[in-house]
């Protein structure tokens, strides 16, 4: 699914540089559940990045779906973001103007789907996190585990290959992240591939596998 | 992007940027609203002239005698050139291209009575294409000068609206008698209300026509004033006037390169002239209207750069969901669009409406008749919407270019 070999990724220049990441290798194979662990500052957000081909790194080579990213541009990067991968964030993220239906709409529109079954998907991904009867609420009204529920079925719209999940319980209490948890197992007994930066022992202790990185390097690959 | 979203959109905007985007609105409205009435005046006044311009005639050619300023065949330069009648029908057998041609001779201080009024007034003695010539038409139940008057030498006058005024008064004129010179004669038309900015020899509304013949068997002008000729086709104006030129030169005998020897008066000229004017009056002020409208986009620009910023979090979240630039650049554009269609309708609305006051505006004299006469035509709101496209999208672009090109990242992590 993922293969990544020798990957740099140098911010600044000079005195200021500063190297996030050192000689990264790193593979996820298809329906693994990775958690990525380390200490803040450790580079697992820039890792994150890259994965989630919302930044691309300053050398080595890294391989989506067998394809090198490398040479992508700005809209094929969009493309493998909206339709190969499915983000949720510590904060989630939700447009705060839109309804919760309408949130999880956003890649599908970007996708092109027609309005009447983005619709329709719409509602169907928010009754499978639970949420059906909050469709029409924006997410000022709902709470931090609804919101992350939304940001959830966001992330599952156009059914994407991989779910990146970055804290996805850290604003959480520990109730509403057991739930989230109890949906990314489930979803990863459906087959879909997880890497997870959290620093909940809950999660790391479901994992298939733990990565840890610690200044920018990985320190343990493995269980 | 479905409509309705862009709707949504641009409303939380205008929520949180309340002050900001009203005041752009009011800014594009009066921008529009300055380029439409501006035009809309000059394309009023345009017609105007053009209308009081065809009072003396449309498209019409008025020759004159002259004076020979270069000595031709052994005849010494000076020589006065003059029209006679029969140039009338040699230039008609001769020259295929004229359409309608006509003599006019006049006269100053003619006694006029009807009743016991009595006024000293112009006259003058014209052929019967005279009418469509210089717009000497009739009001209902009048007629003008025709060939039978002319063959018998009728004694019949064709009178001026203001001159039948102070003649008549409110009183009917056709059918009457009045007194030319202490001869009898009957009134069998009046003109109709014109507007006239070029004449000669006074304004037509205040002149009295008669048959060319009964003129002549009263007062026995051997020479013309003038002759009037129009073209069959306006486009050939040069070549005929250049055939009437050596046709008459050849009749006068003076050098046909001579062009002092007669005058000619060609409205057909003057006509191209205005409307070189009026072309270059309409581009200046659409130059300043459409400068109007650009200070008003600069506005919307800056709205567009604060709400780009603003919403750079907003972007992020987008750009990971996987917006291509294409779908950022679509927003930003189109909400300045909505900004910019708002504020021309309102603009436009505005102008409408004082182009409509002015139209039931009881204004009167020459100068209300000439300039506050504003005509909204189609050309101008085309160009106006045209303008305010242009304005409205590249106030949008090139914020809109710097939201798409932000990298997604930093985007996300923008509180």
């Amino acid at each position: 699914m993922i293969k990544m070999k020798k990957i740099n990724k140098i911010y600044g220049t000079g005195a200021s540089k500063v190297e996030a990441l050192k000689n990264i290798d790193l593979e996820v194979k298809e329906n693994e559940f990775v958690g990525l662990i380390g200490p803040s500052g450790s580079g697992k957000s820039t890792l994150m990045n890259i994965i989630g081909c919302l930044d691309v790194p300053s050398s080595g080579e890294y391989y989506f779906g067998g394809e090198s990213v490398e040479n992508f541009n700005h809209n094929q990067l969009a493309e493998i973001r909206n339709e190969k991968i499915g983000f949720v964030f510590q904060n989630f993220n939700l447009l705060p103007y839109a309804t919760a239906y309408e949130n999880v709409e956003i890649p599908m529109i970007f996708m092109g789907v027609k309005a009447k079954k983005r619709k329709s998907m719409a509602l169907e991904l928010l009754d499978s996190v639970g949420l059906a009867a909050r469709a029409t609420h924006k997410p000022g009204e709902l709470s931090g585990g609804e919101m992350q529920r939304v940001a959830l079925a966001r992330a599952l719209a156009n059914n994407p290959s991989l779910i990146l999940a970055d804290e996805p319980t850290g604003n959480l209490d520990t109730k509403s992240g057991d739930e989230i948890l109890a949906i990314f197992e489930n979803l990863w007994k459906q087959g879909h591939t997880l890497v997870v930066i959290t620093h909940n022992p809950n999660i790391s202790a479901r994992a298939q596998r733990i990565v840890k990185l610690i200044d920018g390097t990985i320190e343990n690959n493995g269980k | 992007m479905k409509i309705l979203y862009l709707f949504r959109l641009f409303y939380r905007e205008l929520k949180t940027q309340e002050k900001r985007i009203t005041l752009t609105i009011v800014a594009l409205a009066w921008g529009t609203f300055s380029i439409v009435v501006l035009l809309s005046f000059g394309e009023g006044l345009n017609r105007q002239m053009m209308k009081s311009l065809h009072g003396l005639g449309e498209g019409i050619c008025i020759v004159y005698g002259g004076q020979t300023s270069k000595p031709y065949k052994g005849l010494g330069k000076g020589r006065v050139i003059r029209l006679q009648e029969d140039d009338v029908e040699l230039l008609k057998r001769r020259i295929s291209g004229i359409g309608l041609i006509s003599p006019e001779n006049d006269r100053y201080r003619n006694n006029m009575t009807y009743g016991r009024k009595s006024l000293s007034e112009r006259v003058i003695g014209v052929y019967p294409p005279f009418e469509d010539l210089r717009g000497y038409f009739p009001q209902r139940n009048g007629r003008f000068i025709n060939d039978l008057d002319i063959k018998n030498k009728k004694r019949v006058v064709f009178l001026g609206t203001e001159l039948k005024k102070r003649l008549f008064g409110e009183e009917e004129a056709v059918g009457k008698r009045i007194l030319i010179n202490r001869i009898p004669f009957l009134v069998i038309g009046v003109m109709m209300e014109k507007m006239q900015n070029s004449m000669y020899s006074g304004p037509d509304v205040d002149k009295a026509a008669i048959p060319f013949s009964t003129f002549q068997t009263i007062y026995g002008d051997k020479y013309l004033n003038r002759l009037i000729y129009k073209p069959k086709d306006i486009s050939q104006s040069e070549i005929v006037k250049n055939d009437v030129y050596k046709l008459l030169s050849q009749k006068y005998k003076f050098d046909p390169t001579d062009k002092q020897a007669l005058n000619f008066w060609d409205m057909i000229e003057e006509e191209k002239i205005m409307r070189n004017i009026f072309l270059g009056i309409e581009i200046f002020m659409g130059i300043i209207g459409g400068l109007t409208l650009v200070v008003a986009g600069v506005g919307v620009a800056n709205i567009m750069y604060v709400s780009g910023k603003r919403r750079t979090k907003e972007i992020g979240i987008k750009m990971a969901l996987g917006a291509k630039k294409r779908h950022v650049l679509l927003q930003f554009i189109s909400e300045a669009l909505i900004i910019a269609i708002i504020g021309g309708t309102a603009g436009l609305l505005l102008s409408f409406i004082v182009v409509e006051l002015f139209k039931v505006l009881p204004l009167e004299g020459d100068a209300a008749d000439i300039l506050a006469h504003p005509v909204m035509s189609l050309k101008i709101m085309l160009l106006t919407a045209i303008i305010l496209g242009v304005v409205g999208f590249l106030a949008g672009v090139f914020p809109a270019r710097r939201a798409a090109s932000s990298n997604p990242v930093e985007a996300l992590r923008y509180e």
